[in-house]
């Protein structure tokens, strides 16, 4: 059983690596503001020909 | 005569803005189909056609535009160009590339998105735009080389954006809120979820084998993974419990503080000296529950972002007085000594001695008393004062300070003394809960002590642990948070959430009536006097155009476009305006100051036979009330205002503004008067008493002929009787009883112009709705307290396992999630069939 040692410390560095990567999301951030890329994401790209002005 | 009736909505509106169009609308030669209100918004089209950007309007709101204001003051965005203020607003900057952040708060719906982050393609120097819409904010790249910030500034002022730049906004970095509590989030979660995984063997009793087994190193994992809970993550409860000690004030977090705190004592007890597995699950995930709750008041907090700073309404620029002339400054150059000058509606920078010039400081922001107060040369004015009337020249006595502007804004005028708020109410009950878990934790040692000591310290630290009112916590923000969301759909913007409940107990509603219950900008404005030539509407367009006063801009909409400019230009405050159009000498306003001896009797003509649409222009003050800055003071009668005009010397006619009251007024009134005492409060004379009488009811007060300071008295005297007043005004010339009230509502046509004295923001359109908001209000309360009873429920339940010593680690790890999950759901659920119930 002493296997659970070894289990439990990987799992946790795993974990840890998880905490990181959201402290990583928030610090670039991916948390400032959580409403405008859903809308910025239904734009559509601009249509190449341009009217005569 | 020919008079205009209370204009009847057309069905056309504006294909920019959406507002009704006049008669006949202007129209583009290419697309006759499209109708547009004024030459603002056609002219945007056009822009946005041209550069192939009409996506904009098929996206999001129909019609998402915004209004265009006609008035451009000339170098109003000169001070962009100087460079101490670029230094202050850009964030980066060097020779190929500057950005910033800017905050326009007209951004509203998907199409502002769209349009603002597609500026690259109206002007070529913006490199990047991105929007952050929650915070209305917009972080702007460009290239000098190519573009100016004053350019971009004047493009996006032009659309319809006009950043809002402020000394706030100088020197501001772009927001990152507040990363710290996803930061205290995250962690609690990670050691949260961990410790759970680890007390797990203890939970089920076919796995004692491995509890024995491994018990003390789960135990000191456990203790290690809630070290940073109670250090890092927990850390706002034990400020908050620190600074509410500090000031002699037991709060909320001072029995949640404990409770933690004991719990986390336990544990480390029992792991230490191997009595048992600890209690750091459950510790762990109350804070993490805790601060989901602190989360999602912070959530809905930033979605209605409040703005009252007091900075804001302080101007960037001022005109300095030099040896070489005007010159345009940033606030944050002045210096003792120097020379500047203020000009009408201008805010008074900085606390300065009066030079020259008559002033009339009206303190209103400062004091929410909005009479003015006459100066001479030689006195001392403040800060925060905006001047009426002339312009004047100050000299600088004090240089203006961040730390002096926040003094002046937590002036006591400002405070609301002792308003017993729902937080507060949270807190009293914290404070009793307090006494009552000290006073049962005590019972059961009493009770233990002769009979069993181990089982006296067991009972007594589970009482401790147990009576953490962390669920009690958790329904505030839940039930409010909510709410606030459903109003702010609606366009009614608290404050804060102390705001729903005070509404929540409101006994009287007062009302202002111009601007309030009248709609001035639907008001019908009639010509009286010989006709005048279409030269002539235009030179008294080019007058008017150059005043912001509410009459003169509702003039504006009334006469054609006017490209005269005017010379020798002067605005006399309260009288009217005097300047010469082509050699003529055109002066609008009071029949005294045009020369006017008694109203002529001429046949009278429509000057305009269609009602414009509104202007999006804040008003400054109401068209028909007495005030001091009112071309027609002394000709209000009847709800009506007059301006007289004279061409050349000659009285020509009078303009006759007549209000009338907002559509949904009757069937509001109907309904509130069932629930609430109700009072009118008229600056006018009575002569609307019995249509007034009518809407109101027989019961209601309805005062007429009232001085701000009457209605300012007439509300405290309300709050000396016991009576929970709301006001309800247009924040702009009650400013004095919307501060005195309990909760002061400001109903205005555009959002973005408030006055710091209201406590809660009515948009005109959702009038209507007024009254399910005050129901609405109510139902919180009571899912607030139905929420509390939950809670104490939870707590109860609790405290008897307590006191009995039979309160382990697994009732514990069961108890307090749930208690604090279901008063979560619980809150919000009800909030959300509350406001279904009342169709919100």
């Amino acid at each position: 059983m002493e296997i659970i040692f070894a289990l439990i410390t990987i799992s946790l560095c795993v974990a840890v690596l998880f905490l990181l990567a959201f402290v990583w999301a928030v610090r670039s951030n991916q948390y400032d503001d959580t409403y405008t890329p859903a809308v910025r994401m239904l734009f559509d790209d601009p249509q190449e020909e341009k009217p005569a002005p | 005569m020919n008079t205009t009736a209370a204009p009847i909505r057309t069905a056309t509106g504006c294909a920019h803005c959406g507002d009704d169009c006049p008669d006949e609308p202007l129209r583009l030669p290419a697309q006759p189909e499209l109708a547009f209100c004024c030459a603002g918004c056609k002219a945007v089209y056009e822009l946005l056609d041209a550069n192939n950007l009409c996506q904009y309007y098929a996206l999001g709101e129909e019609r998402p535009g915004q209004k265009i204001k006609p008035v451009e003051l000339p170098g109003r965005f000169d001070y962009l160009d100087a460079d101490s203020v670029q230094a202050q607003l850009l964030s980066f900057r060097s020779a190929e590339l500057a950005r910033l952040t800017l905050h326009l708060p007209q951004m509203h719906c998907a199409s502002c998105i769209y349009l603002l982050e597609h500026l690259y393609q109206l002007d070529a120097g913006v490199t990047e735009a991105r929007v952050n819409f929650l915070r209305k904010e917009i972080s702007l790249s460009y290239r000098p080389a190519d573009t100016s910030l004053k350019a971009v500034v004047t493009l996006l002022a032009s659309l319809g954006y006009e950043p809002q730049i402020s000394l706030a906004e100088l020197g501001a970095q772009p927001h990152h809120g507040s990363r710290r509590l996803y930061y205290q989030l995250g962690l609690a979660g990670f050691c949260f979820g961990n410790v759970m995984l680890l007390a797990f063997p203890d939970y089920l009793s076919f796995t004692d084998e491995l509890a024995h087994a491994f018990g003390r190193f789960f135990g000191y994992l456990s203790l290690v993974l809630a070290l940073p809970v109670l250090l890092y993550a927990a850390q706002g409860f034990y400020r908050s419990a620190w600074a509410g000690l500090r000031q002699r004030y037991i709060n909320l977090d001072f029995p949640i503080c404990l409770g933690l705190t004991s719990l986390f004592a336990v544990s480390s007890y029992e792991v230490l000296t191997q009595h048992g597995p600890g209690y750091f699950d459950s510790f762990t995930g109350l804070v993490f529950f805790m601060l989901i709750g602190q989360w999602v008041q912070q959530r809905s907090y930033d979605a209605l972002r409040f703005d009252r700073d007091f900075t804001s309404y302080f101007p960037v620029a001022v005109t300095l007085l030099t040896a070489e002339g005007e010159k345009s400054v940033s606030v944050k150059e002045l210096r003792v000594g120097q020379r500047i000058r203020v000009r009408n509606q201008e805010v008074i920078p900085a606390d300065a001695m009066l030079m020259r010039g008559r002033g009339q400081i009206d303190y209103a922001f400062v004091t929410g008393e909005s009479v003015p107060v006459a100066k001479v040369a030689g006195e001392v004015v403040y800060a925060g004062g905006r001047q009426v009337g002339e312009a004047v020249e100050l000299e600088v006595v004090r240089e203006v300070s961040q730390g002096y502007l926040t003094q002046l804004w937590n002036n006591p005028a400002f405070r609301k003394a002792d308003q017993p708020t729902l937080e507060t109410y949270a807190n009293r009950v914290g404070r009793y809960f307090v006494a009552a878990t000290l006073l049962i934790a005590a019972g059961a040692i009493l009770y233990w002590y002769p009979r069993d000591e181990q089982m006296m310290w067991r009972a007594f630290t589970s009482v401790l642990v147990i009576a953490c009112p962390c669920a009690l916590s958790l329904a505030t923000p839940f039930a409010l948070g909510s709410a606030l969301t459903v109003f702010g759909r609606h366009r009614f913007f608290l404050k804060n959430a102390a705001v729903a409940e005070t509404l929540g107990r409101a006994t009287t509603i007062v009302f202002d009536k111009t601007g309030t219950l009248t709609d001035v900008q639907r008001s019908a404005v009639e010509y009286r006097g010989p006709v005048l030539s279409a030269q002539e509407q235009q030179a008294v367009a080019a007058v008017a155009a150059q005043s912001t006063h509410p009459l003169s801009q509702r003039l504006l909409q009334e006469l054609p476009a006017s490209v005269l400019s005017v010379t020798d230009f002067v605005e006399v405050p309260g009288q009217g305006l005097r300047g010469v159009v082509e050699g003529m000498m055109v002066k609008v306003g009071s029949a005294a100051f045009v020369g006017a001896g008694a109203v002529p009797t001429a046949p009278a003509n429509a000057a305009s036979p269609a009602q414009g649409s509104n202007l999006g222009q804040s008003i400054e003050q109401s068209a028909g009330e007495p005030e001091i800055n009112d071309p027609a003071a002394d000709t209000t009668d009847n709800l009506q205002s007059r301006v007289y005009v004279s061409l050349a010397g000659d009285l020509h006619g009078c303009y006759r503004f007549r209000n009338v009251y907002r559509r949904e007024l009757g069937p509001v009134l109907a309904d509130l008067g069932r629930r609430y005492r109700l009072a009118v409060l008229s600056g006018d004379n009575d002569s609307e008493q019995d249509r007034l009488r009518e809407l109101f009811g027989p019961e209601a007060e309805l005062r007429f002929r009232q001085t701000p300071q009457q209605k300012l008295d007439y509300v405290a005297a309300l709050k000396a009787r016991g009576e929970t007043v709301v006001m309800v005004g247009d924040g702009l010339n009650d400013a004095g009883a919307l501060q005195q009230a309990d909760a002061g509502i400001a109903l205005t046509d555009t959002l973005t112009n408030f006055s710091p004295a209201c406590d809660a923001i009515l948009d005109a359109g959702s009038f209507g709705r007024f009254g399910s908001f005050l129901r609405f209000t109510q139902d919180c309360l009571q899912v607030v307290l139905a929420t509390f009873v939950l809670s104490f429920i939870y707590n109860g339940l609790g405290l008897g396992l307590a006191v009995q010593g039979r309160f382990t680690p697994i009732v514990s790890a069961i108890l307090m999630p749930i208690s604090s999950l279901s008063v979560m759901v619980f809150a919000t659920l009800l909030v959300r069939l509350a406001a279904r119930r009342r169709r919100l």
